[in-house]
């Protein structure tokens, strides 16, 4: 089943090998430190790489053998991860800010004999927890601040590892010959790594993946987007995660383009401006942040600067995105852009160090259409992708041209995508993982007879082959009619209106959809200053007429947009209320991670969603509050709920599901 | 003013004896004595109008005390100006902020380094020859001070626009560039919130192991104090009360009315 990668290059030793000779000179990494960018080429890695493997070698690690790593996107790390890959031992990446309770049990459950790690933080987690990880013996870091006085008889700086290492090779020429034999003896269906999934759901698992699924998936992505030698990419993004060890390593090593680490993680924006990276991936919240302090920045700016950027960011939002799809856009339109281009755009790009980048990915939530659409119109070519953890990442990606804000695109070549009966989506990828690490039980409980991988994402592909996710599988639902009920996608396409903070829809088991909405207190307090709307708190400003009309509005519109997709048109929401209050963590509504819980909130609201379902024009609540002092106080209520009639459904399909 | 001799960790670095200030009739120190070891950190405490920033001001040589004397490493002083207390290896940081807003923190950090830089007018103004390789050297310096201080990302940021947590920290660079024996600090964690004063702490605890420095600080958070602190010198009404380790100083009578009132 598994093909064998282009030269017969099936594991990642091989590959640095290969680069070390045919682009010896090439940067194949750099490091900001002490605020210069240190560079090294691939030969320097490559025999950085076998005397780190060496010397790790001479202090006991063996093939098979479990090395974790732990820390931020730190040269060092990576390369660690390269020296155990020769060796045939298997690398086991933890996400740094894990607790020392979760790590313990990683580390235990990987049974790792070696780790490697940043600093003086990550050592001192290490010996915390070390005896409930019994198998692990030597901690080697990177950074020595703070370390000189602890017992080093079995923590050592990477550096001297490397050292020994070179002593060891300089002993004579067989030390290296036996190196690079084992390099090539070593085979693409071993296991070259393992992730552990971050762990929504219960335990954490380790997902094993082998080099040459690794090899031929990122093979296939960077074909698919043309990378070469020449892009730059800054490294970021947790060394636990997929995301990382696919774009910093993985494509790095099958392209053999340079992986720039940034100082600290809060210095990567500068550092990418710096370094200009070209091609790059950030989960929604990245641009959602650049978005905010832009607008924010530009409410400070001088007069004309103000005129100057929203008359251009009109005409990027007309012309844009057309551009940048290829479309046929009128000369005297292309020519407007180009000047928005020299004095806008261009600039800003440059601020957020977007300049050089031809190729964005936003990945592991949905974005907002708005956003998505801000950043295409300006130039960058950001687009969306689908992936887990167990497909070695890419299961759907948009290729150049086809992109919209609403779906994660068409199949990526070599991937086989099904839908299943409850409309599940399962796939078979070429990096598809191996099981996870000594459970079994749940990896048969992940496959599908015929080998296809659950994804426990329900979805569908629409007319044109795009995949749609639509929600966790677990969480959709149906309606009495047995339509399909799937709240988060509503809520979701609810909340991408600035003015809508939270949304919570009902519908399981019932005749139809309802839904209870938080506005969000900036945007709207900003409208009702702008409006001359006199409120006094939250509560106020829920329960005015106006702020309801507005509301209303933005429900139509998701009604509208639910009508045009046959499997949702049942979705649609006949009534709504905004609530009197701001769901909080305080009160348990919600996770400290901001995530609506939906069953606490159905319950404390009981009389709200019987209003909604009766028919009644308003419902009374009361409820318990806590402030923020500990104090708990009661907040009545009268709260008024609106009709609205659904738009007809385009399609003649009608209802599918 | 050369070193008396060689000064050993636990060795009396500076001492302060039977010193008083006053500023006409007001008496802001009366007859207090103390001293301060090579490596220790010592606390000075005490409710507000102790005394305890005049105590700081006439340790690096900005107030002149009427009576009593102060020796540093051994050699009584003799009525100085700052920049001689700052040559002689006493460094400072202020109760309020005192940095300079429109510059960026690299070059806030670099002034720390003024002192030190020995090249000649004439080179420097060109910023050429000698005064360049100088300048390169000091640049290591203080980018390893922000690499210590974990403000790597405000390096080119001017300081006025950072939070005052940052500022604080910025300003704690500042003085580490003069490479100090001997560390003032004025209520380092004054309007910080907890995370910053954890990390502040650290950095305060990293500074004395790492580079030795021994270190004097103001501070109001007794559970700081207590934490960070070999030894606490306890100020009221410019007199001292009481003087020890942490556990004897909270243990003493005359503290805890000092701080918590007396019954009447």
């Amino acid at each position: 089943m598994t093909r064998t990668p282009a030269q017969g290059l099936d594991t990642f030793p091989k590959w640095i090998a290969h680069h070390a000779k045919v682009r010896p000179q090439r940067p194949a990494m750099r490091f900001k430190d002490l605020g210069i960018w240190r560079e090294w080429t691939w030969s320097q890695i490559a025999s950085f790489v076998r005397a780190y493997a060496i010397g790790l070698q001479d202090i006991g690690l063996k093939r098979g053998d479990k090395i974790a790593i732990v820390g931020s996107n730190r040269p060092k790390l990576y390369w660690s991860i390269m020296a155990a890959q020769s060796l045939g031992a298997i690398p086991v990446p933890v996400y740094a800010d894990a607790v020392a309770d979760e790590m313990a049990y990683v580390l235990d459950h990987a049974e790792v004999a070696v780790a490697a790690v940043q600093d003086q933080e990550q050592v001192d987690k290490l010996i915390s927890i070390k005896d409930r990880v019994p198998s692990l013996g030597h901690i080697l870091y990177d950074e020595p601040r703070g370390l000189r006085d602890y017992d080093h008889t079995k923590l050592h700086p990477i550096d001297a590892i490397i050292e020994r290492g070179s002593a060891i090779l300089k002993e004579g020429p067989d030390v290296a010959a036996r190196f690079e034999k084992a390099v090539a003896e070593s085979k693409g269906d071993e296991i070259s790594i393992i992730l552990y999934t971050s762990g929504t759901t219960g335990r954490s698992k380790g997902v094993m993946l082998t080099a040459a699924g690794c090899i031929n998936a990122a093979s296939d992505s960077a074909k698919f987007d043309g990378l070469t030698e020449r892009d730059e990419v800054i490294a970021y993004l947790p060394l636990a995660w997929v995301g990382d060890h696919y774009l910093n390593y993985a494509q790095q090593m099958v392209v053999g383009f340079c992986v720039n680490c940034p100082e600290s993680p809060e210095t990567a924006v500068l550092d990418r401006r710096e370094i200009g990276t070209t091609y790059a991936f950030a989960p929604p919240r990245v641009f959602e942040g650049m978005l905010t302090s832009i607008m924010i920045r530009m409410e400070d700016a001088g007069w004309l600067k103000q005129k100057m950027f929203h008359h251009f960011l009109g005409v990027a939002k007309k012309w844009g995105e057309k551009i940048l799809n290829g479309q046929s856009v009128p000369f005297g339109a292309r020519l407007h852009y180009g000047l928005g281009e020299f004095l806008v755009y261009g600039p800003l790009k440059n601020v957020l160090g977007l300049s050089s980048i031809r190729i964005g990915y936003t990945a592991g939530e949905a974005i907002g259409p708005e956003l998505f659409a801000f950043f295409r119109s300006i130039g960058l070519n950001l687009k969306q992708l689908y992936g887990q953890t167990e497909a070695f990442l890419l299961v759907t990606a948009q290729p150049d041209g086809q992109i919209r804000a609403d779906t994660v695109g068409p199949v990526m070549p070599n991937v086989e995508l099904q839908i299943s009966g409850d409309g599940e989506v399962l796939y078979k990828s070429p990096g598809m993982f191996k099981g996870y690490y000594k459970e079994p039980e749940k990896t048969a409980e992940t496959m599908t007879a015929d080998g296809y991988v659950k994804t426990g994402d329900a979805g569908f592909l629409d007319a044109t082959g795009h995949l749609k996710i639509i929600d966790r599988i677990k969480d959709v639902g149906k309606l009495k009619s047995g339509a399909m009920f799937a709240p988060k996608y509503v809520e979701n396409k609810l909340k991408f209106f600035p003015n809508i903070k939270e949304a919570v829809a009902f519908g399981q088991d019932r005749d139809f959809v309802t839904c209870f909405i938080n506005i969000d207190m900036t945007a709207m307090g900003n409208w009702a200053e702008r409006n001359n709307v006199a409120y006094a708190s939250y509560q106020e400003l829920a329960g005015n007429t106006q702020v309801y009309d507005i509301i209303k509005g933005h429900v139509d519109e998701v009604n509208r947009s639910l009508a045009g997709e046959p499997m949702m048109a049942a979705s649609q929401i006949r009534r709504f209320l905004i609530l009197h209050k701001e769901l909080d963590a305080d009160d348990g509504e919600m996770t400290r991670t901001q995530k609506v819980r939906r069953s606490f909130v159905a319950e404390r609201y009981a009389p709200l969603i019987d209003g909604l379902y009766t028919g009644a024009d308003a419902a009374d609540i009361s409820t318990q509050v806590t402030f923020e002092d500990g104090r708990k106080g009661v907040i009545s209520a009268r709260v008024k709920i609106v009709d609205l009639t659904p738009a007809p459904v385009a399609a003649a399909q009608g209802k599918a599901a | 003013m050369k070193p008396a001799q060689s000064i050993n960790r636990g060795d009396v670095l500076l001492e302060v004896e039977n010193v008083s200030l006053r500023f006409g009739g007001v008496k802001a120190i009366t007859d207090v004595s103390f001293d301060i070891r090579k490596g220790e950190i010592r606390a000075i405490i005490g409710p507000n109008g102790a005394g305890k920033t005049s105590m700081l001001n006439c340790i690096n040589g900005f107030y002149h005390p009427q009576e009593g004397r102060i020796s540093y490493r051994g050699v009584k002083r003799e009525a100085m100006r700052p920049y001689v207390a700052a040559s002689q290896g006493i460094a400072r940081t202020f109760q309020n902020v005192a940095l300079f807003k429109g510059m960026s923190t690299l070059d806030n950090i670099m002034v720390g380094r003024t002192l030190k830089m020995t090249s000649p007018f004439f080179w420097q103004l060109w910023r050429h020859g000698p005064a360049l390789r100088e300048e390169v050297e000091h640049r290591k310096f203080v980018e390893e001070i922000i690499d210590f201080l974990e403000i790597e990302h405000i390096r080119k940021v001017p300081v006025g626009k950072l939070p005052y947590g940052l500022q604080k920290r910025v300003e704690l660079g500042r003085a580490l560039a003069m490479q100090p024996e001997l560390l003032l600090l004025d209520e380092p964690m004054a309007g910080m919130n907890l995370e910053e004063k954890e990390d502040m702490c650290r950095f305060i605890l990293d500074v004395s192991s790492q580079y030795g420095t021994t270190i004097a600080l103001i501070e109001h958070d007794m559970g700081v104090v207590m934490d960070l602190s070999d030894r606490v010198v306890v100020l009221e009404y410019g007199r001292k009360i009481a003087d020890g380790t942490p556990d004897v100083v909270k243990a003493d009578q005359k503290v805890i009315d000092a701080y918590l009132g007396v019954g009447h």
